[in-house]
């Protein structure tokens, strides 16, 4: 589904802040995949988000979707086939805006709607908005002439992630998309995230901190160090696999010990 | 009365035109977020190739000829920014810069410029019947349509979904790139549709005035805002129907706190000292607002306290 061939990306070359955030990462994703993807501070893992969804084009190698390279596609196009969640749940949604205004700027990737610039939001949309939004089961469905202003954190995520899968895209890219939310709502918004996913077969890619939660959840784990993707490991050798071991086997790589301020070994 | 009917009917038919311009902001600083200085210029031209085209012997295509002379000069605009990167403000100044000449050009090099005794689409509406409740109310009437027509269409357009990606890309671009709105076609789609409407405005000042000159625009960017902010500040943020209504009224309250000014024999002199009174205390009412609630609530605190 997804093949990052030998890609490279350097920040402010030639300077003294000169920093090389992808160093050649090749990566085979097949179609369904779920990959969680953990690593220390610095480690590429945004960037190589950033390089997959268009925010900047690579210096070398290329990204191929689905068969198609769109090493050069700007960002905006991608989004056509791409879906994303940011760790700060205010990033994914327009807040002066209702929950059906939201959701139906989502529908505008569908492409019945591409270029039907001057259609309005139609019962039929209506009804179809209101059936989605009872699924994540938070009252939203109740709530949609409101701004989404008014909704917590996990709501909000929970909407992102909702306008995200609606129409289903290629890949769903997940930037540690329950970091900033509490226990209970990160809980949520993941079994919710499990269940779409699930139910589309949605090739996704996952960072996290949480150790546990990147050998259970998914069907493979990246580590990324320096740029590159240092531990790839997916079927019996994970499913055997222990925290102890993964931070064992990381050490064994990079010759240091796994450096993440922020991470959770349990 | 404080007022007389001829004086009210002035300033409501300078209201309805400058409630276009305050829509043209509503559009471009509250919807976009984008501070488009290019507005004073943008007024001139719409009245420039107005006149021009009433002169001409056109008294129709005058309306639809300054309406795209507008959205040119804010498709410029949006070029500006969104394809060389230019900040956004400074994008105005520019194109507010070059216009000057522009006007000029199009007003045959002259800087004043006359349509007395020209027909035009104002006089023509007058002269459909006889009667003197007719030749008095026909320009309030034709203006205020206009500016129906035009609060009408912008409340069903950004209820659509190009309307709605427009309205996204002032609140959060972030959004608007990740579900596949590309928000340089947005930005210059906004900035067209509200040039369009700075331009028309300035066709109908220049329809009404029936004789203007090039700096007819100057400060214009300042009344519209005053418009937009004590409309904002009367109606809220509610839906945009709303926001749409309250722009309109607070263009027309805007007029009126002047035309109380002229008739409490204001000097003219002092005027843009009034106008900047009115604007710094549209914009502080909010704030204003706040403090007394503040202080009622110390108030009744204290009432509290002594009772027990």
């Amino acid at each position: 589904m997804l093949k990052l061939n030998n890609i490279s990306k350097t920040f402010n070359p030639g300077t003294v802040n000169e920093k090389r955030a992808l160093n050649g990462v090749t990566l085979h994703l097949a179609p369904g995949d779920f990959v969680t993807v953990v690593g220390s501070n610095g480690a590429g893992k945004s960037t190589l988000f950033h390089a997959i969804a268009g925010v900047f084009y690579v210096d070398r190698g290329s990204v191929v979707l689905d068969g198609e390279d769109i090493t050069f596609k700007p960002e905006y196009k991608r989004s056509r086939e791409l879906g994303r969640l940011f760790q700060d749940p205010m990033k994914g949604t327009a807040p002066h805006m209702t929950i059906e205004e939201n959701l139906a700027l989502a529908y505008l990737r569908t492409a019945k709607h591409q270029h039907a610039y001057f259609s309005r939001t139609g019962k039929g949309d209506r009804k179809f908005f209101r059936d989605q939004l009872a699924k994540l089961d938070m009252g939203l469905e109740d709530r949609m002439k409101q701004p989404v202003g008014l909704l917590s954190g996990g709501q909000r995520q929970a909407l992102t992630l909702l306008m995200a899968t609606m129409v289903p895209p290629k890949i769903l890219l997940l930037d540690e998309h329950t970091a900033a939310l509490d226990p209970g709502t990160a809980e949520k918004v993941l079994n919710i995230t499990q269940e779409v996913v699930a139910e589309h077969k949605i090739t996704t890619m996952m960072v996290t901190h949480n150790m546990n939660q990147a050998l259970e959840l998914g069907s493979r784990t990246l580590m990324m160090d320096g740029g590159n993707i240092v531990l790839d490991v997916q079927g019996e050798e994970r499913a055997g696999l222990t925290v102890k071991d993964l931070l064992e086997k990381f050490k064994a790589r990079v010759g240091e010990n796994l450096d993440n301020d922020r991470i959770l070994l349990s | 009365m404080l007022l007389s009917v001829v004086t009210l009917r002035t300033a409501l038919e300078m209201g309805a035109i400058y409630s276009l311009v305050a829509l043209a902001l509503f559009i471009s600083f509250s919807i976009l977020n984008i501070a488009d200085l290019s507005t004073d210029g943008c007024y001139t031209l719409g009245f420039a190739v107005g006149a021009t085209v009433t002169l001409a012997g056109h008294p129709f295509l005058a309306l639809p000829a300054a309406m795209l002379a507008g959205a040119l000069s804010g498709f410029v605009t949006a070029f500006l920014q969104t394809k060389l990167g230019v900040e956004s403000i400074l994008a105005g100044i520019i194109v507010n810069t070059g216009l000057y000449t522009v006007n000029l050009a199009v007003m045959g090099w002259s800087s004043n410029l006359s349509i007395f005794g020209t027909d035009t689409l104002l006089s023509l509406a007058k002269g459909l019947s006889g009667a003197k409740a007719w030749t008095d109310w026909s320009t309030l009437i034709v203006l205020a349509a206009i500016l129906g027509v035009a609060a009408v269409l912008a409340g069903l357009f950004f209820r659509t979904r190009l309307g709605l990606s427009i309205r996204a890309t002032g609140d959060n671009v972030d959004m608007v790139r990740a579900s596949s709105i590309n928000p340089a076609f947005t930005i210059t789609v906004g900035l067209c549709a509200a040039n369009s409407l700075t331009g028309l405005a300035g066709c109908l000042t220049g329809l009404v005035n029936k004789s203007c000159d090039i700096n007819l625009g100057t400060g214009m960017v300042t009344v519209a805002l005053a418009s937009l902010i004590i409309g904002e500040t009367m109606f809220g943020r509610f839906s945009i129907g709303w926001r749409i209504v309250g722009v309109i009224a607070g263009s027309c309250v805007y007029r009126i706190i002047i035309a109380l000014a002229l008739a409490a024999n204001v000097p003219t002199e002092c005027f843009k000292l009034v106008s900047a009174l009115i604007v710094a205390v549209a914009i502080a009412m909010p704030q204003g607002r706040k403090l007394l609630a503040i202080q009622r609530q110390k108030l009744l605190r204290r009432k509290e306290g002594a009772k027990c």
